[in-house]
């Protein structure tokens, strides 16, 4: 009887512990998280999320150890892998700063026995992964697109294209799919590297050339604000919107404010870091299968839903 | 008879002077018949202000570059400490807090100062470090650029206050008399330096320094101060060129300044001051920086260069300009 008592508490205790996640005092698990150091605004925006996330799973699981290490460029983020790997990691959230370079040093910390999730940019080797959570660029692009053509309908638009990449890339194609056979038509587009300064120049110009342009796809919200400077020194009033993307909160706010020259904005979250340390965490802490590939959907911020894409603590 | 000679001698002299003198000029007619061919919007009076407008931050920061160029020394750090001057500026701006005159006054000195004590720092190690000017200053480019990174945790340092934002704003979008106040500010910086540069006894040391050091010592320049005073000078256009950088977008981002230090170097070598130093030309670097920024602008307004070649045509440019710029002064 005594016995039968004592199980029932051990039970409830068990039970009580699921919820506080208490038992994770049982299962002690660390996790090394490699990702490229703050060196514009999206990485600056992952590190601060990874911090975040990380605070929040220490404090969610006890007995989990969660390492952010930031590093500049890919030779460094391969020592970085080395060190972590040293500090006995059971996973590795790789955010890789390319391909080539990282394909190897993650197969040497692989073959250690870790778990691996790698974040956006894919390696060279994709049987190194357990676990994949990516955006999703021609979606990006795609979505921009879709806009465009169901609002305008009709009319002119130049484009500001980022820095020549196969992201760049797969993002202006399927924006190019997306308006085929509306009356919306590209009549310029020009490299603008996502940056505010060139963004002003190469708008300055396009002004300059064309008498009459009916929207902007800046594709970035830092190339969107130097558009929008050179629209207002201009004082053109042929412009009716400009649609940036990334989500960074100046530009979120204004949509949530709802200001007539950014109605919306597309998704490509920085946060995505936080999903994968989520669902890494979750493989050790959980029965639920984990392993497989995750792509965020890239989504159209509107006004009635910028509240849930608007972080105003972080940096980007 | 003797006499007759020597003055057509020195005639000659005068003249193929002149003809280097304006060779930039030359060549900056020329790219502006080749793109008013290209677009005849080129021409309009909106787009040329635009343009030499845009091309004032390099055309000032490279008038800076021109006192370090000509006295043999190089600075690689002038795009990096532009970036950490804007950020701090800001931050200081945002820090003070008001909308008033007196803020941005105080704003605007606290970015004088310290691109001051940057370039004051680069020309102390280069002399008293004794190190080659190239490593100290691409050192000094990444702890720059770096401190920008830092302070904005890689986001963007932004105005906060939109009144003082509004007011300062006419810096960048004004205009005096129809001219935008960013041309007013380097001619009027350009004809500090060319003062500075041809009229006074620092500006001959400069000169000196620049063709033989050696020499330059044993006639009893001082060597240190003259070198250490040209970067502080690259340091204080660098300020300036950021007191009207900052009203333009009213933020600093990591990328702010990114490869002007290589704009401002070609800008001086376009405008005829020797890389290896000893000769110096203020008004030539400025019409470099102006056509630095026309070739862009050409680039834009053409229909017929795809986006993909614009480096290539761009480059393609610049040495073109170049080459008639020297077939002139040879033919001579």
């Amino acid at each position: 009887m005594k016995a039968t008592a004592w199980k029932i508490a051990i039970a409830a205790g068990l039970m009580a512990g699921v919820a506080t996640g208490a038992i994770a005092q049982q299962k002690n698990v660390t996790i090394g998280v490699s990702i490229p150091a703050a060196t514009h605004g999206w990485t600056g925006g992952a590190v601060y999320h990874a911090q975040e996330t990380a605070k929040e799973l220490e404090k969610a699981h006890p007995g989990l150890k969660v390492i952010v290490k930031t590093s500049p460029d890919g030779a460094s983020q391969a020592n970085a892998l080395d060190d972590l790997t040293a500090q006995k990691i059971d996973a590795l959230v790789v955010l890789p700063f390319n391909s080539d370079e990282l394909t190897n040093p993650v197969r040497e910390v692989k073959k250690k026995g870790v778990l691996i999730t790698v974040i956006d940019r894919g390696l060279k080797d994709p049987t190194i992964q357990d676990i994949y959570v990516a955006g999703d660029n021609p979606g990006f692009g795609r979505i921009a697109g879709k806009y465009f053509a169901d609002t305008l309908k009709q009319g002119n638009i130049v484009v500001l294209r980022g820095i020549p990449t196969v992201l760049d890339d797969e993002r202006v194609t399927n924006f190019e799919k997306a308006i085929e056979g509306s009356g919306v038509k590209i009549i310029d587009k020009q490299y603008a590297n996502w940056n505010r300064d060139d963004a002003f120049k190469v708008m300055q110009d396009f002004l300059s050339k064309h008498p009459k342009i009916d929207a902007v796809w800046a594709a970035d919200d830092d190339m969107a604000l130097g558009v929008l400077e050179a629209i207002r020194q201009a004082k053109r009033e042929d412009i009716k919107f400009v649609v940036g993307g990334a989500g960074m909160k100046e530009m979120v706010k204004r949509v949530m404010d709802g200001d007539k020259m950014i109605p919306v904005n597309v998704t490509y979250p920085p946060a995505l870091v936080a999903t994968a340390m989520h669902v890494t965490a979750a493989s050790f802490y959980t029965n639920a299968p984990m392993r497989g590939t995750f792509v965020l959907n890239a989504q159209l911020i509107t006004k009635d839903n910028a509240k849930d894409h608007y972080f105003p603590n972080s940096p980007f | 008879m003797t006499e007759t000679v020597l003055r057509t001698g020195a005639e000659k002299r005068r003249f193929t002077l002149d003809m280097r003198a304006l060779s930039p000029f030359i060549a900056l007619i020329v790219l502006m018949i080749a793109g008013a061919l290209v677009n005849p919007d080129f021409l309009t009076a909106s787009n040329l202000l635009n343009v030499v407008t845009r091309s004032a931050f390099i055309a000032i920061i490279a008038v800076g570059a021109t006192f370090v160029i000509a006295s043999g020394g190089l600075d690689l750090s002038v795009g990096s400490m532009a970036a950490l001057t804007a950020g701090i500026m800001i931050l200081t701006l945002n820090h003070l807090g008001g909308s008033d005159m007196g803020t941005l006054a105080l704003g605007m000195l606290a970015a004088i100062g310290l691109s001051a004590a940057c370039g004051l720092a680069n020309g102390l190690i280069v002399t008293f470090g004794r190190i080659e000017p190239f490593i100290v200053t691409l050192g000094t480019m990444g702890i720059y650029r770096s401190l920008v990174i830092w302070l904005a945790a890689g986001g963007t340092i932004t105005m906060r206050n939109f009144e003082l934002r509004e007011l300062y704003r006419p810096v960048y979008f004004g205009s005096i008399l129809g001219v935008p106040v960013p041309i007013i500010a380097f001619l009027l910086v350009a004809a500090i330096g060319a003062l500075i540069l041809y009229r006074t006894a620092f500006g001959r040391h400069v000169i000196a320094l620049g063709s033989n050091e050696d020499v330059a010592r044993y006639s009893g320049v001082p060597i240190w101060r003259v070198r250490t005073l040209t970067y502080i000078i690259q340091g204080i256009c660098v300020g300036i060129a950021v007191l009207v950088y900052v009203p333009r977008l009213g933020s600093a981002t990591p990328t702010t300044g990114l490869l002007w230090e290589l704009q401002a170097i070609t800008a001086v070598v376009i405008g005829g001051t020797a890389l290896k130093g000893g000769v110096g030309r203020v008004w030539g670097t400025v019409v470099g920086a102006v056509i630095l920024e026309i070739v862009a602008n050409i680039m834009v307004l053409s229909n017929f260069v795809s986006e993909f070649l614009v480096g290539a045509v761009q480059g393609a440019i610049i040495i073109v300009a170049m080459l008639v710029q020297r077939s002139v002064h040879r033919g001579r």
